[in-house]
C-alpha cells in the first residue's frame, strides 16, 4: 500500500464521503432538505472511521479517457458473464454432467492491488473459472472444464480479454 | 408503454427465476464444493440481478433503489465465493479431479516439497494411488 501525504488523506476522505451521500441519495430517491441534511451528516460520521478502507488509488490518477475503457469494461464483462450463465446452465442441465474440473495458474502484468481484485472478480463471474487465491502476481484458478495445463494457454483462455482492458485502466 | 415495460419486467423476472432454480440444480448436483461454488455464484449473480432489476422496471419508484442493489450482488457475489474457496482449500477440503493430481496446481502452494520435485511428484502421487 502506497503511504499517503496529507493532501491525498483529505482527498481520500471526501471520496468516501461523496461515494457514501451519493448512495444515501440513490436510496432515499429524494432531494428533500432534511433528507439532504441527514444524509450528508450521517455520510460525514460514517467517512471517518472507514476512508480508509475505500480507496488506495491516488486520486489525482483519474483521467477522462479512463472513464471510457472503464465503459467497455462494463460491457465486455455483462457480456461473459450472460455466457457463464448460459455455460453453466447447459452443464447442470446435461445427464453427464460434463465437468473436468481442477486448479490452474497463471502469472498477470497487472501490478495494483485494485486491479487484481477487478480481475479476480471478473474471472469468478466469467464462464467455468473461480478464483481462488492470488500469490504476488499469481492467480489461482477452478476451473471447470480444464482445456490445457500450460500457464500461457490458461492465460490466454481465461484472462487474456480483460486484463487487456484492464492494464489500459490502471 | 407501460404495457411494454410491465412485460419486459416480467420477462426478466421470469429469466431470473430461471437461473435461480438451475443455480439451486447445479449446488444439487455437482460432485464437490467448488464445482457447487460456481454454479452458485454465477447462477445467482445473474439470477438476482435480474431479480431485482425486473422489480425496478415493475415498479419505477424504485428504480435507482434496485440500481444501487445490483451494483452491490455484482460486487459482493464473487467476493464472497472467493473467500468460501479459499477457506475450503486452507481448510483441506481437497477438489475433485476427474484428470488426476496434476490438475490440482494450487497443492505445491501448500506443500512446497512438491514444488521442487515438480516432474516427479505427480508420478510418485499415482503410484501411491495405485498401491
Amino acid at each position: 500500500m502506497e503511504t499517503l501525504s496529507a493532501g491525498g488523506k483529505i482527498a481520500r476522505f471526501f471520496f468516501a464521503w461523496v461515494l457514501l451521500f451519493l448512495i444515501w441519495l440513490m436510496f432515499t430517491s429524494t432531494l428533500a432538505l432534511q433528507e439532504v441534511l441527514t444524509g450528508a451528516g450521517v455520510s460525514f460520521i460514517i467517512a471517518l472511521p472507514t476512508n480508509r478502507f475505500f480507496t488506495e488509488v491516488q486520486l489525482y490518477r483519474f483521467k477522462p479517457l479512463r472513464l471510457f475503457y472503464v465503459i467497455e469494461y462494463l460491457f465486455v464483462f455483462l457480456w461473459a458473464l450472460i455466457v457463464a450463465n448460459l455455460d453453466v446452465a447447459r452443464r447442470v442441465i446435461s445427464p453427464k454432467l460434463p465437468i473436468n474440473p481442477g486448479i490452474v495458474s497463471f502469472k498477470t502484468k497487472l501490478t495494483s492491488d485494485f486491479a487484481k481484485m477487478v480481475l479476480a472478480n471478473s474471472i469468478t463471474l466469467t464462464p467455468g473459472t473461480l478464483s481462488v487465491d492470488i500469490i504476488d502476481d499469481t492467480y489461482y484458478i477452478h476451473w471447470i472444464d480444464v482445456k490445457s495445463l500450460d500457464p500461457e494457454q490458461c492465460k490466454k483462455d481465461i484472462a487474456e480479454q480483460f486484463e487487456k482492458i484492464l492494464l489500459k485502466i490502471f | 408503454m407501460n404495457d411494454i415495460l410491465d412485460i419486459f419486467g416480467m420477462i426478466l423476472l421470469l429469466i431470473g427465476g430461471i437461473f435461480l432454480f438451475l443455480g439451486g440444480l447445479g449446488i444439487f448436483r455437482m460432485p464437490d464444493t467448488y464445482n457447487r461454488l460456481q454454479a452458485g455464484t454465477k447462477a445467482t449473480t445473474l439470477g438476482g440481478m435480474s431479480v431485482i432489476l425486473s422489480v425496478g422496471i415493475l415498479e419505477p419508484g424504485w428504480f435507482i433503489k434496485t440500481l444501487v442493489l445490483v451494483i452491490f450482488i455484482a460486487l459482493a457475489n464473487p467476493i464472497s465465493s472467493h473467500a468460501l474457496a479459499h477457506a475450503n482449500y486452507k481448510r483441506g477440503n481437497k477438489p475433485y479431479l476427474k484428470g488426476g493430481p496434476e490438475y490440482d496446481q494450487y497443492r505445491k502452494v501448500f506443500e512446497p516439497e512438491v514444488k521442487e520435485t515438480k516432474d516427479n511428484t505427480t508420478e510418485k502421487v499415482k503410484e501411491e494411488e495405485t498401491a
